[in-house]
């Protein structure tokens, strides 16, 4: 009798999700060797462990090539199964649009509110109490990467914060480095500005602007040494020609230049060049001065469907992204930190421990995607690609210019 | 105009031209003005990721425009660019089509060598370009090869002159096609001109500058149009060979209203602009097309 309730059971659940079984396509912008060997992590857990299929729908380009192709796709009437975004302002408008599914129910039968740490991750993803997205990952902007052979060369010790940095740079171009490499895309120019912010002008100046825009802050003296200290950075990294974020990674691990103020992401370039952390590059979260990291990442967004299989495909994915084993897959191959604190992560290498301890002992800051809408973003951007080429632009001249962007912001 | 005084009713002459036309009217109504008129209006509001009809806000988009250093350093690029390209394409095209028109050997492959950059894109062209004038492995890598060691040629990554390589890239791609408009029109004038040119005894130079260009007009206009729109539009070229760089030296207005309505979400803003550039081109065309139309009408 029992075997036979087990077996009734066993059809039911089968006979449920075979009927249930949907193709799901996902689409991302995660192409580079890295971040395809990451989302493969996913397709290979939702193939394994569901009965519906991941089909890939990887946009070639970056996210500012992907974005718009995946908003008007969900615009048009041709929404994929679940897509990549960066969580933040950038789909506000799509979900008051009600173009987006409504995840509350998933989030409260996994217990994410517990999980998730920081919690401002799942902060993004709410709107009016409803959440929408589920975070994959944490990325952060604040960190400098210092290559260990050009301050060998230039005869100096490797430096353990800014201010040792710039009183090193003379003795680097001496020695025929260029001290700080810069690509020149707009997105990079107003990232480094970002980090020398928190940085310098400190976490409170940073809030006050970024968080609640207030404009006098931005026009004060706390913004005025970044500027300042923004132009210096500049004629540091005068002789470096380059455009890509890599192509300026590269001259750091190569040892032309000193060091880069990037991004997380940046490790894994160290890591397919054979570079070991602490040994041929060393990396300084928050440039050595303020140990901040801000938790700017990635997340999926589930646009609504009409058909009920797909929507309870996509509330599967969604709970398997967040799922433990796979958080663990996926970011030990990506490079950056998961988006739960509860899980085991000791396989990480050294940069990315010392971000685990600063994400532990909570001094985290919500990222810029967070607070500004991409039109103050792209706005920024405008200003900060123009004051990092032009050494005639005065910091005086952009900070000004900066304050008028804050006092506009919405 | 004899047909105007036994026309007997203007609606029904010609009907199945009239109704095999009608698409085509029907198109362009809805689309170019309707179309227009609707991005115009919403270059009147609030509208970010998505057009926001009630959010009404004026001239506040169209002051923001023009405070903006961006916009104002496109526009100037975009008049350097513009008369560069304009006076340098037809300079060239008329002058390669007056030596090929000598009745020269192999004109055929002339004419195919410099027609051909014309068949690639804009994208083509522009990352050829960025290689060639890269200093690392283009023109000053290979000159100083040569042993000129302090030669220097490196506009893309200074920004005083950086527009100017742009418009190295867009002449060597354009001015091929306008060398076939012109070469056409010369092709076009009568044997006899020439005959009684030379009877004459006017130099050739003074017979093409006084008696066969004023003859081109209408092939002048037609590439003066041609290439003036491909100005206007120019943005491709620029995306592929600098990304607007260094810095915004090399920024042009269509860059700006694609990247503010696309990537900075804010289609007020990208309306705005292109309601300008919109503007732009009626302040060239209306007149031109009364001194065109009005003036033949006239006559």
């Amino acid at each position: 009798m029992k075997a036979i309730k087990t077996l009734l059971g066993c059809t039911a659940i089968c006979a449920a999700s075979a009927a249930s079984a949907a193709d799901l396509e996902v689409t991302h912008w995660w192409t580079s060797g890295g971040e395809a060997a990451a989302v493969s992590e996913f397709a290979k857990a939702f193939n394994e462990k569901t009965d519906h299929n991941w089909v890939d729908g990887a946009i070639a380009g970056s996210g500012g090539t992907a974005r718009p192709i995946i908003i008007s796709r969900i615009l048009g009437g041709d929404p994929m199964g679940a897509t990549q975004l960066n969580h933040g302002r950038q789909a506000e408008e799509l979900i008051e649009a009600g173009l987006l599914l409504d995840l509350t129910d998933v989030a409260e039968a996994e217990g994410w509110k517990d999980i998730v740490n920081p919690s401002s991750l799942l902060d993004a993803c709410t709107l009016d109490g409803r959440i929408y997205c589920a975070p994959v990952n944490i990325h952060s902007w604040q960190w400098m990467w210092l290559s260990h052979q050009a301050f060998a060369d230039a005869g100096q010790p490797v430096p353990a914060n800014w201010d040792e940095f710039v009183a090193s740079a003379p003795a680097l171009v001496e020695a025929g480095k260029v001290p700080l490499a810069m690509g020149q895309q707009p997105w990079q120019s107003a990232g480094a500005f970002g980090v020398m912010t928190i940085a310098i002008a400190g976490i409170d100046a940073w809030r006050e602007v970024t968080v609640n825009k207030n404009a006098d802050v931005a026009a004060g003296p706390e913004y005025a040494k970044v500027f300042e200290a923004a132009a210096n950075a500049r004629e540091m990294a005068a002789d470096s020609n380059v455009q890509d974020w890599n192509q300026a990674t590269n001259l750091v691990i190569t040892g032309k230049a000193g060091a880069q103020i990037m991004g997380d992401w940046a490790q894994g370039e160290f890591q397919v060049a054979g570079q070991t952390a602490g040994e041929d590059y060393t990396c300084l979260p928050g440039l050595g001065v303020n140990q901040l990291l801000d938790t700017a990442g990635d997340a999926f967004y589930f646009p609504k469907q009409d058909d009920p299989a797909i929507e309870a495909a996509q509330k599967e994915l969604a709970a398997l992204l967040l799922s433990p084993d796979v958080q663990v897959a996926f970011n030990l191959k990506k490079g950056s930190l998961p988006i739960r604190g509860d899980i085991d992560l000791s396989a990480a290498n050294d940069c990315m421990q010392k971000g685990l301890e600063i994400l532990a002992s909570g001094n985290i800051l919500p990222s810029g995607d967070m607070n500004l809408s991409p039109d103050t973003q792209g706005q920024i951007e405008d200003l900060m690609v123009e004051f990092w080429n032009d050494p005639s632009y005065s910091a005086a001249d952009a900070q000004e210019r900066y304050a008028e962007i804050i006092a506009d912001a919405d | 105009m004899a047909d105007t005084a036994r026309k007997p009713n203007g609606l029904t002459r010609n009907l199945t031209a009239k109704i095999a036309s009608v698409p085509m009217i029907a198109t362009a109504l809805v689309i170019f003005i309707g179309c227009t008129a609707w991005t115009i209006y919403h270059s009147f509001t609030r509208s970010r990721l998505l057009p926001a009809p009630d959010k009404w806000v004026g001239l506040d988009q169209y002051e923001r425009l023009w405070n903006t250093r961006r916009w104002l350093v496109s526009i100037e690029n975009l008049a350097i660019y513009g008369i560069c390209s304009l006076i340098l394409s037809l300079v060239i095209g008329f002058t390669l089509a007056a030596l090929l028109d000598r009745k020269i050997r192999g004109e055929n492959v002339f004419r195919t060598i410099f027609l051909y950059p014309f068949a690639l894109s804009f994208i083509v062209t522009g990352l050829a370009w960025q290689w060639i004038l890269n200093p690392d492995f283009g023109i000053q890598s290979v000159v100083q090869g040569w042993g000129w060691e302090s030669f220097a040629f490196d506009p893309l990554n200074n920004r005083e002159i950086a527009i100017y390589g742009i418009l190295i890239a867009g002449i060597w791609q354009g001015s091929g096609f306008v060398m076939v408009l012109m070469l056409a029109g010369l092709r076009g004038i009568d044997e006899e001109i020439w005959k009684a040119a030379r009877v004459d005894g006017i130099p050739t130079w003074k017979t093409y500058i006084f008696v066969i260009i004023p003859m081109m007009r209408p092939v002048f206009v037609t590439a003066l149009v041609i290439i003036a729109s491909g100005i206007i539009k120019v943005y491709d070229l620029v995306v592929a060979q600098t990304s607007g760089g260094p810095g915004i030296a090399t920024e042009v207005p269509a860059k700006y209203v694609i990247e503010k309505m696309f990537q900075s979400q804010n289609l007020g803003q990208g309306f705005a602009a292109s309601t300008m550039m919109l503007l732009s081109v009626l302040v060239v065309l209306i007149p031109w097309a009364y001194l065109e139309f009005g003036g033949k009408r006239r006559g």
